[in-house]
């Protein structure tokens, strides 16, 4: 197939100004967040509207052609790295919210909406989204369904697939395919709408979400708490869980980061400090008032040596501010940055920790580690120089190490950073041979011609 | 044209700037000019990669990185809001250099900068010629803004609505002062800067009268010209290491606390790119270009941290209506100074009333505007949208530049809404008190 051609093809479904091809912009759409090799891609187009998306991914059927979605491309696991004949489908223009239902609770959107902007939106009504991932300002909830995003009220709130009512898309031979419904519940046909989370563009191309809303909170609380060792704040995260007390955000700062982040932001963060426990209790007023007490009196009973909580919107920010800074602080130290999310049960958390020390000190590089400690899915944030070969060798062996003791620990690979290029060939490790044969046979019948997202999850087919 | 492969070694220069972005994307989220086009080639991670790709040699020939580089408001909101740190426009300034020595300027660039610019005297007499026959070519608007527009269609002006070229520049009727030290014990000089100077000579009007009232001894040198931004953003080192040099001399003449200046652009430049930039080699200028950045302060900081006002408005009530404030680009995200000015408008008796995003880029973009009015238009629009929803009859900016911008969109809009600076608004409220 000559790329001219295919070039005009796309020019008269969405207009020359939505096409682009020339290298410089090529190059432009060959990478995402994740530290991985380049590739680029033939063109990139970008539709207006549900019908241009439709006509695009039957072109794509027509000729044979690997096309890759791109949302915001910050997925850190290189599901947006395109294929090297490829087209690349851009949602920047599918950015509507169509319908904010406040009675039914539920909203209707495009996949390229930004994630912060619909829970802006939602907000402004006195409605909740909860999935919150760190780059919500950027993110899009097309990005989030096929990573499965996660956040840092995951413990309480679930992730992005506990808020997916409905998706539809189109297949890989450009078929617009409808499931879920705008119901609480709903129990027609295959949940095809769970099939496409954390699908990472390669069963389907999503025009539409339908998301499940809640009601907004009507009062918070949030703390700090200064440990001398990470063990006595996994003791108290493990306490507060076992207390029935279900916090919005627990997070967890190791000594690392804590320093990286005081270096970096002088917010007065305790030098020799073990590890930090930021801490959000939100809900009924009453029962805040009460959770935030037993959660402070946890605290010092399992060893920390103090305890603020904010009193008001101002000390809450700050508080937060610390746990908002820690990717930047990270970020200084060292050109490149690898941020992992190997997830282990709750009660792991101690070992997991032990483990990324002994891994740092063993292939000597710097790892801090932070993340949400509620539900286990840490981020140990490698921080190295991707230009000096020898030490990059040494971070994928200690990369790979890290996937091994998270498996070891009934853990896995990904708590929300997805498969895609990244994990492919680790996935096997995680789920055993017939998971992956499954998933290859699955998305075979699906897309014979293997053009949706070629290479992503499971490997090639 | 030299080959590729030495321009590669030249970006290659930039590496270690350029590795510090972790491609996270999140400049995406505060573009402006990606919030209107969508397009990876114009916010700052797709710029950097292409910058890095030119390092790798991976293009046939700089042109369709330089037209895409240039497509930029150099407006520091990536930098700002970006977690890994990385110098944006420091990173973009240069590479531009790199580019245009690479290539040469154009023809009409040569003769703006290497003649016109860089030399404040020829500068003077053309925009001076242009202010006199600006009549000719433009009428004036009736609005509160006091625009001007075309007369006749034209492809140069658009239908933009610019503030008219002033009938005698600030430096015609003040062309040089040396007030003593009064009873604040401060002395400072007074960078005028291009936009004040030739279009709003009114602000550098009021800088002398409120200088006066609080007893500021105040030294503005004779034969000042332009920051060297424009130049910059062009790519043209060379003329701004020569205006940085003549700045240089000038204002060493003097003994002073602090040089101000009223333009966010100009005190941005002045301490941010002046030291960074210059190439001149001699170590002496390096020392002192240095030393000035460094008491260089934008007016409402100065005004507000070293001088005291007293909190008139509290003895007076808040008599002078309510203003809005937009927060210019150069000022909060390049220098952090936010709270001064609104401080400043609230001491000048107004109520403040925050607009919707009062710190989004006004589009201006100094050349931006020039070569893409449009998306600077739209960029534009929504600025004038929050400043109508306000209901405000005044928004108050820091930069002669924004009050440009501003003033035409308001004009377009046929919005009732009056543009000052807030240092205009405390010479008011000192006058009529
Ligand atoms: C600084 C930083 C912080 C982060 N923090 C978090 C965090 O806290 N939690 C978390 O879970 N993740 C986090 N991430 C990872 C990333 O932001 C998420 O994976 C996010 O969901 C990606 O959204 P996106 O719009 O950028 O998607 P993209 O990166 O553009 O795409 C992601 C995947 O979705 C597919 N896709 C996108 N749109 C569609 C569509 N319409 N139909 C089909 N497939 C589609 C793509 O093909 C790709 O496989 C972070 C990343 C960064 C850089
Ligand atoms: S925010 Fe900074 S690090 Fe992130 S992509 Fe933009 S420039 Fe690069
Ligand atoms: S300087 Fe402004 S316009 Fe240019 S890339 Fe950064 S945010 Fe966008």
């Amino acid at each position: 197939m000559k790329k001219k051609t295919i070039i005009d093809e796309l020019k008269k479904i969405v207009g020359a100004e939505n096409v682009l091809a020339d290298n410089e912009d090529m190059v432009t759409y060959s990478y995402d967040a994740a530290v991985l090799d380049a590739v680029i891609p033939i063109a990139a187009v970008m539709p207006e509207n549900s019908g241009e998306l439709g006509k695009i991914v039957k072109l794509c059927s027509e000729y044979c052609l690997p096309m890759t979605v791109r949302g915001a491309g910050t997925n850190l696991s290189g599901g947006t790295i395109p294929h090297n004949s490829g087209v690349v489908i851009l949602t920047g223009k599918l950015n509507a919210i169509l319908e904010i239902n406040e009675a039914d609770m539920y909203a209707v959107v495009q996949p390229g909406v930004v994630t912060a902007t619909l829970a802006a939106a939602v907000e402004k009504k006195g409605l909740f989204y909860p999935p919150d991932p760190g780059s919500q300002a950027v993110s899009t909830i097309g990005g989030n369904v096929a990573e499965n995003a996660g956040g840092l009220r995951g413990l309480k709130y679930g992730v992005t697939k506990d808020y997916v009512m409905g998706v539809s898309f189109y297949d890989a031979h450009g078929e617009h395919v409808r499931s879920g419904s705008r119901t609480v519940k709903c129990a027609t046909g295959y949940n095809l709408a769970g099939l496409m989370v954390g699908s990472e563009g390669t069963l389907g191309v999503m025009d539409e979400i339908v998301l499940k809303l809640i009601p907004l909170p009507k009062a918070r609380k949030s703390m700090v708490a200064v440990y001398k060792t990470i063990e006595q704040a996994s003791k108290t995260v493990a306490a507060i869980i076992a207390d029935r007390i279900v916090p919005a955000t627990l997070e967890l700062l190791d000594n690392f980061t804590i320093r990286a982040v005081e270096s970096y932001s002088k917010a007065g963060l305790p030098l020799d400090a073990g590890a930090l426990l930021l801490i959000e209790v939100d809900g009924h007023p009453g029962q805040v008032e009460e959770d935030g007490l037993r959660v402070e009196e946890l605290c010092r009973e399992f060893g920390a040596d103090s305890v603020k909580v904010a009193t008001d919107e101002n000390e809450r920010d700050r508080i937060w501010a610390a746990r908002r800074s820690a990717l930047s602080a990270l970020a200084k130290l060292k050109p490149t940055l690898v941020l992992e999310d190997a997830t282990v049960p709750r009660s792991k958390i101690p070992a997991m920790v032990k483990s990324l020390q002994e891994i740092s000190q063993k292939y000597d590089i710097s790892i801090g580690t932070f993340g949400h400690a509620g539900d286990g899915n840490l981020h140990p944030t490698i921080l190295t120089d991707k230009r000096n070969k020898e030490e990059w060798l040494r971070v994928e062996q200690a990369i790979e190490e890290i996937f091994d003791r998270a498996l070891e620990l009934g853990g896995t690979l990904s708590g929300e950073h997805g498969t895609g290029l990244a994990k492919a060939p680790f996935l096997e490790r995680e789920v055993g041979r017939s998971s992956i044969l499954f998933s290859r046979r699955l998305r075979k019948a699906l897309d014979p011609n293997n053009i949706l997202n070629p290479g992503k999850v499971t490997g090639a087919l | 044209m030299n080959d590729m492969k030495s321009l590669a070694q030249r970006v290659k220069e930039l590496e270690d700037q350029l590795v510090v972005c972790i491609r996270c994307g999140t400049c995406q989220s505060v573009c402006p000019l990606f919030e209107q086009t969508h397009r990876e080639a114009d916010v700052a991670r797709g710029k950097l990669a292409l910058l890095d790709g030119l390092g790798k040699n991976m293009f046939d020939n700089p042109n369709g990185v330089e037209e895409r580089l240039n497509r930029c408001l150099l407006c520091g909101s990536c930098a700002a809001n970006c977690p890994s740190g990385v110098n944006v426009v420091e990173i973009f300034i240069k590479a531009r250099a790199i580019l245009a020595e690479y290539k040469g300027l154009s023809p009409a660039k040569q003769v703006i900068f290497k003649k016109l610019l860089s030399d404040p005297k020829t500068f003077d007499f053309f925009t001076e010629l242009a202010g006199k026959f600006q009549g000719v070519f433009t009428k004036k608007d009736k609005n509160p803004q006091a625009t001007s527009c075309a007369r006749v269609i034209s492809p140069l002006l658009d239908n933009r609505h610019f503030p008219s070229m002033a009938e005698k520049s600030f430096h015609r009727l003040t062309p040089r002062l040396n007030t003593p030290v009064g009873k604040s014990g401060i002395k400072v000089a007074l960078f005028t800067g291009c936009i004040i100077d030739k279009v709003f000579p009114r602000i550098a009007n009021d800088v002398i009268e409120v200088f006066k009232h609080h007893g500021i001894g105040l030294y503005i040198p004779d034969g000042q010209g332009c920051c060297g931004i424009p130049a910059l953003a062009s790519g043209d080192r060379k003329s701004f290491t020569k205006l940085v040099a003549h700045h240089i001399g000038l204002f060493e003449r003097e003994k002073f606390d602090y040089l101000v200046t009223a333009c966010a652009t100009c005190t941005s430049t002045i301490k941010k790119l002046w030291p960074s930039i210059y190439e001149g080699k001699e170590s002496g200028t390096r020392a002192k270009i240095g030393k000035l950045s460094e008491k260089t302060l934008d007016i409402n900081q100065f005004l507000v941290n070293s001088v005291s006002l007293d909190p008139r408005d509290e003895i007076h009530g808040t008599k002078g209506g309510p203003v809005t404030y937009h927060d210019p680009c150069h000022l909060k995200k390049s220098l952090g100074v936010a709270r001064e000015p609104r401080q400043l408008i609230k001491a000048s008796g107004h109520e403040l009333v925050e607009m919707e995003g009062a710190d989004k880029c006004c589009g201006m973009g100094g050349s931006f505007n020039l070569y893409h009015y449009g998306i600077s238009s739209r960029i534009g629009t929504l600025k004038q949208q929050s400043i109508s929803d306000t209901h405000c009859d005044t928004v108050a900016t820091g930069c002669p530049a924004c009050m440009i911008q501003i003033s035409d969109m308001l004009a377009k809009s046929g919005a009732q809404v009056k543009v000052k600076h807030p240092l205009e608004l405390y010479a008011d409220f000192l006058r009529n008190r």
